[in-house]
């Protein structure tokens, strides 16, 4: 009944897969929301790229533009107040904010899936999770209601819940956080995407379930050789399962670097920061450090580098010009492939 | 900044004896025996009926030292919070005792009852909705004077809550704002400042940091941690997060299912555990460092945590321990130190209650 395993070492990048080019790429996406005090900017100018059977984080916190992000690339922003000023959402290399509405929502059906945190609240309530689940092969697939209801059987024996068959008449309230939240992720499955976003999946959950819904879905995830998007503010629950991370502040990406490498060498004082505010479970520490203030307020960005009213090495150029997503390389120039940093001085910060 | 007594006056600030003893020492400031609270389960709109009862704490006991925090760690529902409300009577406890200073505090009323309360003050989860949005600053942080007006004579108050809110980091001209006009951090100094304004000895936090971005946690924690150290607090910081609860606290409890499965100091726990539930816990913590992550061991629990209105018999841990035997359905495990560490010179002679304990790293590399 339980598994006990020796972590294996972090599998290597897996393949593009057959497609050419990544299965979705975003471009200088901005997003902003007009509201009574101001236009709040909340994405400022995005770019991420994910592949087939790969693993993009997506790293910030609360208020940094990751789940807004996600909802510009699945076309389910509020609309208004939200705005696309400037930006492209490529997926297989079409544009998803220049399609049209019917375009676009065959593809958020059957292509690109969204897992959401909150469970309960995505779910309907006065419905049966099997009718939920069978829904998605009525609608797209025509299925009739009998063969939808062994299809749905099927998806909850795949994210393995148990005695599925007697389930799949209960309501979402009859099931625990942890197997409502292997409900959504079957639903997600359900028409077998290309793509997965999955928005803080186990944020509500506690650390024994998360255990279980995270390995679950990176094992989906390499079965199906989806790409797959996790969104995140806690840095230990990606680290397992991506391939590269992106770290997003004030609706930017300040940093992007394979996992490992993001945590050996931050080539960000943000990152940095992040990193050194996190007490270690295997040994007792000092005083924390704290990054000094708080994120900033999206309605006044500071100028030049967001980050440089927080920032330990800010000099003057820090809060005049920004810094673009440089690319990072050894001391001594060699290439560090898919590393970058949105800071004047990554040099020092990873070198110094 | 001024250093505050227990009578309130500013003093000097210089470490008093108390500061320099070691943790863990001396008598028990809160002594936790056998606490148990059980809900009713009922049926009926009219006669109402009682059908059972959720066993959200059943049989807890533990001790508290001056000076020290006591962390306790244990997945959703299984009575933390219900422990916290106990201690701050805010519940009544079905049975059991709670000794402050060796006077058993549940069976106190009126005035006795209040005395002590200004001894025990709590921290909120939720630095959103546990303040009245309503109400200013100033009058959040002075409202306990009303109740307790013998700390702070009307005219001092002002001055007593701007120093309080000078102590927690705080501008003290924030005086007059409303909590919506504070960040999530600032919110949750305001609850830390309110909490201190009686001068506590005890203060039992329910999750207060786990709301937070972890930049402004560090911020939190670290103030937590120093004014511990100024006013001599006593801690009981309720979290689920393993790695904060390691750094703050001095000794840990680990609770599963209203009962608590072990408990040691912080080396003891993390290091040294020997219960299956905290081994599969700890194994299960994601580890941001790869370092630190590679070749540990993970135990995937499958299954729930089973429901407390009903728990499994003998050892609640059992539906869901890859080590359970006949003798844990049956024998109800106790907390104490296991047979095989007994008079043993090891940090695995600690509280475990599980009848197959044994020790199990799994939280280094090896
Ligand atoms: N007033 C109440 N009436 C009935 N049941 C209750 C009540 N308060 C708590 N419970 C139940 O008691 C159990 C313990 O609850 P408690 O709030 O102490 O858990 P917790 O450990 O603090 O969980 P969390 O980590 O989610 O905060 C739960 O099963 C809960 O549903
Ligand atoms: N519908 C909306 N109207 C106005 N502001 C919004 C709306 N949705 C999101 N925002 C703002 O956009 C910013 C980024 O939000 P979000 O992407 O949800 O952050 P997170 O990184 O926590 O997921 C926040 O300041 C949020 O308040
Ligand atoms: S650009 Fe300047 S302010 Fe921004 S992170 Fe780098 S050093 Fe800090
Ligand atoms: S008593 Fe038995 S079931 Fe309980 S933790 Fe120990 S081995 Fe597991
Ligand atoms: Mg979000
Ligand atoms: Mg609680």
């Amino acid at each position: 009944m339980t598994i006990i395993d020796k972590t294996a070492d972090v599998p290597a990048p897996r393949g593009a897969g057959d497609h050419e080019g990544p299965l979705l790429e975003v471009r200088d996406l901005h997003v902003e929301f007009h509201t009574r005090e101001g236009v709040a900017q909340a994405v400022n100018g995005v770019n991420y790229t994910v592949s087939a059977g790969e693993t993009l984080a997506v790293l910030g916190e609360s208020g940094s533009g990751k789940s807004v992000t996600a909802q510009a690339i699945m076309g389910i922003l509020d609309m208004p107040p939200g705005r696309i000023p400037k930006g492209e959402v490529l997926f297989r290399g079409r544009d998803l904010l220049t399609m049209s509405p019917e375009e676009r929502r065959k593809i958020r059906g059957s292509k690109i899936a969204m897992i959401f945190q909150d469970a309960l609240s995505s779910l309907n309530p006065v419905l049966t999770v099997g009718y939920q689940l069978g829904e998605m092969f009525r609608v797209h697939q025509g299925l009739s209601k009998k063969e939808a209801k062994v299809k749905a059987i099927e998806l909850m024996d795949r994210v393995k819940i148990p005695a599925a068959a007697a389930r799949v008449n209960d309501y979402p309230h009859q099931f625990s956080g942890g197997m409502r939240q292997r409900i959504m992720i079957a639903m997600a499955l359900a028409l077998e995407p290309d793509l997965i976003i999955a928005d803080e999946p186990t944020t509500a959950l506690d650390v024994t379930v998360q255990a279980q819904v995270m390995d679950l879905l990176a094992e989906l995830q390499r079965e199906y050789n989806m790409g797959l998007i996790l969104i995140t503010h806690d840095l230990g629950v990606v680290a397992d399962v991506a391939d590269k991370i992106a770290v997003m502040y004030a609706g930017r990406i300040v940093e992007t670097a394979p996992v490992h490498e993001l945590y050996q060498r931050p080539a960000h004082p943000y990152t940095r920061g992040l990193l050194d505010s996190i007490p270690r479970l295997d040994q007792k520490g000092q005083e924390l450090y704290a990054i000094k203030g708080l994120p900033p307020n999206l309605l006044k960005i500071p100028s030049g580098c967001a980050f440089n009213p927080r920032c330990p090495k800010a000099q003057d150029v820090c809060r005049t010009d920004v810094p673009v997503l440089h690319p990072v390389t050894e001391q001594d120039g060699g290439e560090l492939p898919g590393r970058g940093s949105a800071c004047h001085f990554w040099k020092e910060t990873i070198h110094g | 900044m001024a250093e505050l007594t227990k009578d309130g006056e500013a003093v000097d600030p210089t470490p008093s004896a108390a500061l320099d003893a070691p943790v863990g020492r001396g008598e028990p400031i809160l002594q936790v025996r056998n606490l148990v609270k059980h809900f009713p389960l009922t049926q009926g709109i009219l006669f109402k009926k009682q059908i059972g009862a959720v066993k959200a704490v059943d049989g807890i006991s533990f001790d508290l030292y001056q000076g020290e925090t006591l962390g306790i760690v244990g997945e959703s529902g299984c009575g933390k919070s219900t422990v916290a409300k106990l201690l701050m009577m805010l519940e009544t406890a079905t049975s059991g005792e709670v000794f402050y200073k060796g006077q058993d505090i549940t069976k106190l009323s009126g005035k006795a009852l209040k005395a002590v309360r200004r001894n025990i003050q709590m921290v909120f989860q939720d630095p959103y909705t546990s303040l009245d949005p309503r109400m200013t600053v100033g009058d959040i942080i002075g409202e306990p004077f009303e109740i307790h007006p013998e700390v702070a004579p009307k005219g001092d108050r002002r001055k007593k809550v701007q120093e309080l809110l000078d102590v927690v980091g705080l501008n003290p001209e924030y005086i007059h704002r409303y909590p919506h006009q504070f960040s999530g951090g600032q919110r949750q100094r305001i609850g830390i400042a309110r909490g201190l304004a009686l001068n506590p000895e005890i203060i039992i936090c329910d999750e207060p940091v786990s709301a937070l971005d972890v930049s402004v946690q560090a911020q939190v924690i670290n103030l937590m941690e120093k004014l511990q150290d100024e006013f001599n607090l006593s801690y009981i910081f309720i979290a689920h997060d393993l790695s904060i609860v390691r750094h703050i606290s001095d000794r840990v409890g680990v609770m599963y299912l209203g009962k608590m499965a072990e408990i040691g100091t912080d080396v003891q726990i993390y290091d040294h555990p020997t219960h299956p539930y905290t081994q599969a816990l700890l194994s299960a913590v994601p580890v941001p460092d790869p370092a630190a992550r590679e070749g540990r061991e993970r135990i995937i629990l499958t299954g729930d945590v089973p429901s407390p209105a009903n728990p499994p018999s003998g050892c609640r841990f059992r539906t869901r321990c890859w080590k359970a035997e006949e003798k844990c359905s049956i024998e109800v495990p106790l907390l104490a130190v296991p047979a095989p560490f007994v008079g043993k010179d090891t940090p695995a002679a600690h509280e475990s209650a599980c009848h197959f304990a044994e020790e199990k790293d799994v939280v280094h590399v090896h």
